[in-house]
This record gives structure tokens, sequence and C-alpha cells, in this order.
């Protein structure tokens, strides 16, 4: 042993800097904060720069390629004095909660469905998860074809099975269009719940079932009182999780709708989207987007905590 | 958990609720299919059941391919996609190594900065980025949504590669620090080959979201040559009150190929993604 060390200690020693600084860099700290500066500092140019800098601009009048003038909060007053503001923050909730709602029970029925066995499992759930894969914009293109006032198939089966009025002009309806794109978020969202619970159902023990049949539980108490209690954990991070982004939802509406007719689809981020790049007002398009944060900041907060206990 | 029913409480239990779920998530591609192959005399004629094609054609893809830039929006969507993931992994791994393997004063701080990060959702930063990619004089550049999209693919990748790596056992990592590799010989040459999976689920969930991304691609991209697949079908394909919908169907269809066969091969990476994403980082 002191053979084999001897010789290298005496002859391979490097020079004590190079040492000291290869020892440094190997200390825990030193190298993880080396490895994470790069994408902290990405992170901070193109999201923490961007987020302060929108708050800047929704407190500036700066209508596009002008310079902006500090004006306090006069934006958010004209937000507040704004009808259709109000539209715009009710319409954003009822989406949002409609949504959710329909996709929570649709998912969990989905993935009750789909926790049975059958032949093709593997291939039914591949295709079950289409809807959430394919961009939306795309998707979204062949709902609008399905709706489409004059040549919606909808309307041809109303005319099929004998309906005497003319269908619906489904997007031109102010309440018919919000019930088409709740539905159609649904649709896309409805698998990323399913699948998400899905696994979830898989990691119940059987035995638990087993023992509740025992006690005399029946098909509804099994999953009143098993399924629900062990799949609620689950349940309520895939919820903040999507209602989070149907919140912030911007694609389907812009396609599908623009937000009309006469701002009854109209969200926040459309909205914003809007003043900002329709109308060139930076500041108060800034602002519209801002007045999500509240409301985001909760879930988002909400959602990280839970995130880091589990 | 159907066991030994009859075919008829088979059919209710089982395929009744499956075939729902499968009518409705697939009738829209179905539709999508048989629009993009019908001339537009059925298209438009309301006599016709719609429901199947009668007189099927290929004129449609044609004039999508010869009369629209389609092939070089597709050739825009995978670059941009490829790169962004390319650097999204990297990034996201130089976060999560040091957040699943070493103990450091802040290292809790950090995950959650990552994780709030990665739930702010685009339409509170379009604006703001829209100006500084105009002052930055990226306009209707790739580079302006190569830039973008790592913003959340980043904290994302970190986040799911976090969860994975946190499932690698450290014996071997261990012994390599033993045998006097240093910690960047122990997490290039040790760690990260093991770690393949992870990075196949993530790089997946990574393409299909910047195939999906259409805000930022809507805002910086004006022109046709630099435009993405769902801002260009969105934009070229539909001129003000006229919607080529035959064309638009093929858009979307073709544009929704790459997607549908990079995740058919690796679909259960995906769900492993998809599960351990959410359910747990």
């Amino acid at each position: 042993m002191s053979l084999r060390s001897e010789p290298l200690a005496g002859v391979v020693r490097p020079a004590p800097r190079a040492v000291s600084l290869s020892v440094w860099l190997d200390r825990q700290s030193v190298f993880s904060w080396l490895m994470m500066t790069p994408p902290l500092l990405f992170l901070a140019a193109l999201v923490g720069y961007p987020f302060c800098y929108g708050i800047l601009l929704s407190l500036q009048d700066r209508p596009v390629a002008h310079i902006g003038t500090f004006v306090g909060l006069k934006n958010f007053v004209t937000d507040f004095k704004d009808a259709i503001f109000w539209r715009v923050t009710l319409n954003t909730f009822v989406y949002t909660a409609i949504a959710t709602v329909l996709k929570m029970v649709g998912g969990l029925a989905m993935a009750l469905a789909m926790n049975q066995h059958f032949p093709m499992k593997n291939l039914v759930r591949a295709l079950l998860l289409l809807p959430f894969i394919v961009p939306t914009v795309l998707s979204t293109v062949a709902w609008m074809w399905i709706l489409d006032p004059a040549f919606s198939v909808f309307n041809w089966l109303l005319v099929a099975l004998g309906v005497p009025k003319p269908g619906p002009s489904w997007l031109g309806n102010p309440i018919l269009a919000m019930l088409s794109i709740i539905v159609i978020n649904t649709w896309r969202g409805l698998p990323f719940y399913g699948i998400t619970l899905l696994a979830g159902l898989q990691t119940v023990p059987p035995e638990l079932y087993e023992a509740a049949t025992i006690d005399g539980a029946g098909g509804w108490q099994r999953f009143r009182y098993v399924t629900l209690p062990l799949l609620q954990p689950i349940i309520l991070i895939v919820t903040l999780f999507s209602v989070i982004f149907t919140f912030a939802d911007f694609q389907l509406v812009y396609v599908l709708t623009h937000g009309g007719p006469q701002n009854a689809t109209q969200l926040f981020a459309t909205y914003a989207f809007d003043i900002a790049m329709g109308a060139g007002q930076l500041g108060l398009g800034a602002s519209v987007a801002l007045a999500m944060l509240p409301a985001l900041a909760l879930l988002i907060i909400a959602l990280t905590i839970y995130l880091r206990r589990g | 958990m159907v066991t030994g029913h009859g075919p008829i409480k088979r059919l209710v239990r089982v395929w009744l609720p499956v075939g729902f779920f499968l009518v409705l998530a697939l009738f829209p591609f179905y539709w999508m299919a048989i629009t993009s192959l019908k001339p537009n005399s059925e298209l438009y004629n309301r006599r016709i059941m719609p429901l199947v094609v009668h007189n099927p054609t290929l004129k449609h893809y044609i004039d999508l391919l010869t009369e629209t830039s389609f092939l070089v929006w597709t050739w825009n969507t995978m670059l941009v996609a490829v790169v962004s993931t390319a650097i999204s992994l990297v990034l996201g791994v130089m976060l999560a190594y040091p957040l699943a393997r070493m103990r450091f004063a802040g290292a809790g701080l950090i995950a959650m900065t990552v994780a709030a990060i990665y739930l702010v959702p685009q339409p509170l930063l379009f604006i703001p980025l829209a100006d500084l990619i105009n002052r930055l004089d990226l306009g209707n550049t790739l580079t302006a949504v190569i830039l973008t999209y790592p913003t959340m693919l980043v904290p994302f990748c970190a986040w799911l590669l976090l969860g994975y790596f946190k499932t690698v056992p450290m014996e071997l990592e261990e012994a390599a620090r033993i045998d006097g590799a240093s910690r960047l010989q122990t997490m290039r040459r040790i760690f990260l080959p093991l770690c393949i999976p992870g990075f196949i689920s993530a790089g997946i969930f990574a393409f299909t979201l910047s195939q999906n991304e259409f805000l930022y691609a809507l805002i910086f991209l004006t022109r046709s040559a630099v435009r993405t697949v769902p801002v260009g079908v969105i934009a070229e394909l539909i001129r003000g009150d006229v919607f080529y919908w035959g064309q638009l169907m093929a858009g979307a269809l073709l544009g929704s190929i790459p997607v549908a066969i990079i995740y058919s091969f690796f679909v259960e990476h995906y769900v492993a993604g998809l599960t351990s994403g959410s359910v747990k980082g």
C-alpha cells in the first residue's frame, strides 16, 4: 500500500494552486452554483426581467413604437371603468369553472372506464391521449369546421333527424359560443385528467377493495370511501395545473371566435392581446394581462407548496 | 376490476364508456381527414351526406404543398422544436442535477422558483417579451422563438428530470467519487448515461409543447418565410372571411402527423412523464 501511494504522492503532485482550485470546484455548493448559473441567468433574462418590465409597462402610457410615459395606476383605473373588462373577468371565471368541472368529472369517468381489463388497452389509451398531443390550433381548426354556420355537421344531423328549425349558428350566438369553447377546451384537456387519474387508480392496492367488499361495501361505496380518498391528492394537483392553464387560455379562443360575438368569449389573454397587439396600447394591454396575476399567483403558490410537500 | 360477468354487462361497463370516449376523442380527426379529401363541390353542398367521402381527391393536399409555404412552415416548426428542445434539455439538466444530488444553501428556494416559473403561463409575459424582442431586433427571425420557447421548456424539463434523477440509485456515483472522479466527470460519464429514459420523456414533452406553441410564434413571426405551421395555417389559409376549408384541414392533418408519429413511438415515455411530472416532481 505504502509502496503504491508514495511515488504517486511524490511524482504526480500537481501545483498546490491547481489542487486547491479543483478541490474548491468540487465543493458541493460551488459545483452546484456554477452549474446552475447559466440556466438561472437565462431564466432571469427571459422570464424575470420581462415579468418586472411588464409591471413597469402597466404603469405607463405606451403606444407601440413610442416612448412610454409614467401614468401611475391610470391603466388599471381605465380597466375598472371598462365594461368589457368586467365582461372578460366574468367570462374567464365561467369558462375556467365549467371547463374544470367537466374535465374533472369526465376525466374520472374516463379513468374508471380505462381501469378495467379489455383487449388493446394500450392502443386505446394512446388514441385517447391524441387530443392532448395534437397542436391545439390545428385541432381547433377542425372544430371550427364542425361548428361552421352553414356546413356544421351537427346541424346536418339535426336536419337528418327531422328537426324542422334550421340549426343554430354555434359561434354566432353568445351563449352557444361560450358553450363551444368550454366543450372544446374540455375535449382537449380530458385525456390529461383521464390518463393521470388512471395512473393514480392503478396504484390503489386491490386488497383495499377486497377488504371493503368483505365489510359489505357496494360498488358506489367502494368508489366513495376507497377510491376517492386515495385519488384526492392527484385530483387536486391535476386540477390546479389545469385551472392555471385554462384561466390563462389564449389559442383556442383566438382561433375559434377571436373573443366574439360581442366579446361574449373574450378572455383575459385574448383581450390583452387585442389591446396590446391590435390597438398597439402596450401599457393598457399589460395591465389587462396583469389583472390575471392575483388569481394566478394564489394558484401557483398553492401548487408550488403542494408539489414541494409531496 | 370487472371479472367474469356476462357479455351484456361487460358491454355496458367496458365497451360503452370506452367507445364513447374513443368516438369523442377521434371524431374531430376523422372529420379533418375526410374533409381534406372531399372536392369543393362536395364540401359545400348541404344536400350530400357529409359523414363519408363520395369522390375522394388529393387536390387540397397538392394545392397546400404547391400554392402555400406549408413545407417551409413545417421545416421551421421542426427546426425550432428540435433546437429549443435540445437547449432546454441541457439547461434543464444543469438545474436538475445539483437540485437532485447536492446539498447547498438555497436549494429549496431554487427548486420552488423553478416550479413557480414552470407554472407562469405565457399570456402573463407576451407583451413585455414582444417589446424586448423588438428592441433586440429579433422580430421575424426563428431566433426569437428559439430563445423564448425554452422559457417555458427549461423549468418544465428541470422539474421532470429532477423527479427522474431522484429515482436513480446513487451507488455508482459514490463509487466513481471514491475512485477519484471529479463531480463534473461523475455527472457526465456515470450519471447522465443512466438517465436516457428521463431525457426521452422530457424531450418528447418539450418537443410536443414546442409544436403546440402559438402565441409567441404569432407575435414574433409575421412573414411567411419564417412562420411555423400553426401560425401559417391560421394566418394564410384564412384570408378575411374566406376559409380555404379543404386546405385548412389538409394542413391541420399534415401538421399533426409529425407529433403523432413521434408520440406513437414513445407513448410509454410520454405517459410516464405525464404522470410523474404532474403527480410528483
